[in-house]
């Protein structure tokens, strides 16, 4: 493996000023499942690793019914996947997590990791934004909190700037009126990055659904919403007719390149098939 | 420059001494001396590294050397209950036959045991779910169920 220097952080503002004074080719090193692979097969330039995991609370998992399920940077895929509550609440979630990698992948592989790695086909992302999460950002300068949906600025690319460091995810509580589900479709069943994926969330009151979003994986250079399919859904009865509309919409609205895993063209019509497929699957919480 | 990293490996206190971008896997083979664990893809796609540390499965390929430090490292070396007494897993996988080349043979092994110590019963979906990230070129992986169910049919025998 090429060579590069390990240090390890006590406190986020120790990793901070790493980051700073360590220059370029310097990264945190978290989960490594993507860093350290991407070293040896020299896709990454590394001269230094901060190994972060030995910074205190960043460890913890907490629910409550106000604000919902908060998890800290160093939250491993498979500990969330292993959380009888994450099955109940985050279904969607749930099945992002348990199709990431492997279970040995997924036993050092951070939520965070895959959410700050910003690719597009990401599988953690789509149910996240779908929830409406927000990410937690430890600044030296400007401390704040970012709906997920404007965390991403395109592929490997997010709001982070030089020294900032993502300390968890809040994911807002699942009433008992909402449905949601994630779709990631792939050649195989295992092992596989996704070659869509659709997450929906959404509610219904009195059969009519309040609220719905639907976030688009791999189809765009950041994982997208569908905020006109997402209109043409609010306030109605999620009738056939109406789905199959609105995944037409949301076909319009995803904005895929062709690559080794799929063209274009495919992947738009998996939009169409998957959202509508998606919403139908949200709607059997209720059935 | 060199670290010192104490660890504890199939029970036994051990230390090696690595450079810091030394992965776990190499570590363990060239430095600890257990050659077991196997190398294939170095990427954690293939699980042939796979080793058991502090309870859970992870690819020792994708594991730095220098965070094994205080922690607990299960490899297949540890996998044998004593001398000349084989793992009811390794008894059952000789008997059908599920190695053939054998390179994937320990991660497999570690895998199958881990699944065995959480769901003594496992299906044949359970199986699948556990070995996704172990890649077996050979068998086809029939032989490794077969064994798999074997062993677990043994075990549930045994404490009963």
């Amino acid at each position: 493996m090429r060579r590069f220097d390990y240090h390890r952080a006590e406190t986020l503002e120790h990793a901070s000023r790493l980051l700073t004074e360590l220059g370029d080719d310097t990264f945190l090193f978290n989960g490594g499942t993507d860093l350290l692979v991407e070293i040896r097969e020299r896709l990454r330039r590394v001269r230094n690793v901060i190994d972060i995991k030995g910074i205190p609370g960043l460890s913890d998992i907490t629910y409550d019914e106000t604000r919902g399920l908060t998890f800290g940077a160093l939250v491993t895929v498979g500990r969330l996947e292993r959380l009888a509550l994450v099955r109940q609440r985050y279904p969607n979630l749930r099945e992002a997590l348990a199709s990431l990698g492997s279970i040995q992948v997924r036993n050092r592989a951070t939520v965070v990791g895959n959410v700050c790695r910003a690719s597009p086909s990401a599988d953690t992302i789509p149910p996240l934004i779908a929830d409406g999460a927000f990410i937690h950002i430890y600044s030296p300068t400007n401390m704040r909190v970012v709906p997920l949906s404007e965390f991403f600025t395109g592929p490997g690319r997010t709001v982070l700037a030089k020294g900032e460091i993502v300390t968890g995810i809040t994911v807002p509580p699942a009433g008992d009126n909402t449905g949601k589900a994630y779709l990631k479709h792939g050649r195989r069943k295992a092992m596989e990055l996704s070659t869509v994926g659709v997450a929906v969330s959404l509610s219904m009151d009195d059969g009519v659904c309040s609220d719905i979003r639907i976030a688009l994986g791999a189809v765009g250079a950041t994982v997208l919403r569908a905020p006109q399919a997402e209109a043409m859904l609010r306030g109605t009865t999620l009738d056939a007719a109406t789905v199959k509309n609105a995944a037409d919409k949301a076909m319009e609205e995803c904005t895929p390149i062709s690559n080794v895993r799929a063209s274009a063209d495919y992947r738009r019509d998996m939009v169409g098939v998957l959202t509508g497929r998606a919403i139908r699957q949200a709607l059997e919480t209720f059935a | 420059m060199k670290r010192i990293v104490e660890f504890t490996v199939n029970g036994e206190p051990s230390e090696m001494t690595v450079d810091a971008c030394c992965s776990l896997l190499d570590a363990l083979r060239d430095d600890v001396g257990l050659t077991g664990t196997k190398k294939g893809c170095d990427v954690g796609d293939c699980g042939a590294c796979t080793v058991i540390v502090d309870g859970q499965p992870v690819n020792a390929c994708l594991m730095l050397a220098v965070e094994a430090e205080g922690r607990t490292v299960e490899t297949i070396e540890g996998l044998q209950p004593g001398v000349d007494v084989l793992h009811p897993l390794q008894d059952a996988f000789m008997r059908h036959g599920a190695s053939q080349c054998g390179f994937c043979t320990p991660g497999i092994l570690m895998m199958a045991k881990k699944l065995l110590d959480d769901n003594p019963n496992p299906t044949d979906e359970d199986i699948r779910f556990g070995l996704s990230g172990n890649i077996c070129r050979c068998t086809g992986y029939t032989k490794i169920f077969d064994a798999i169910k074997s062993a677990a049919r043994e075990m549930e025998a045994a404490r009963s």
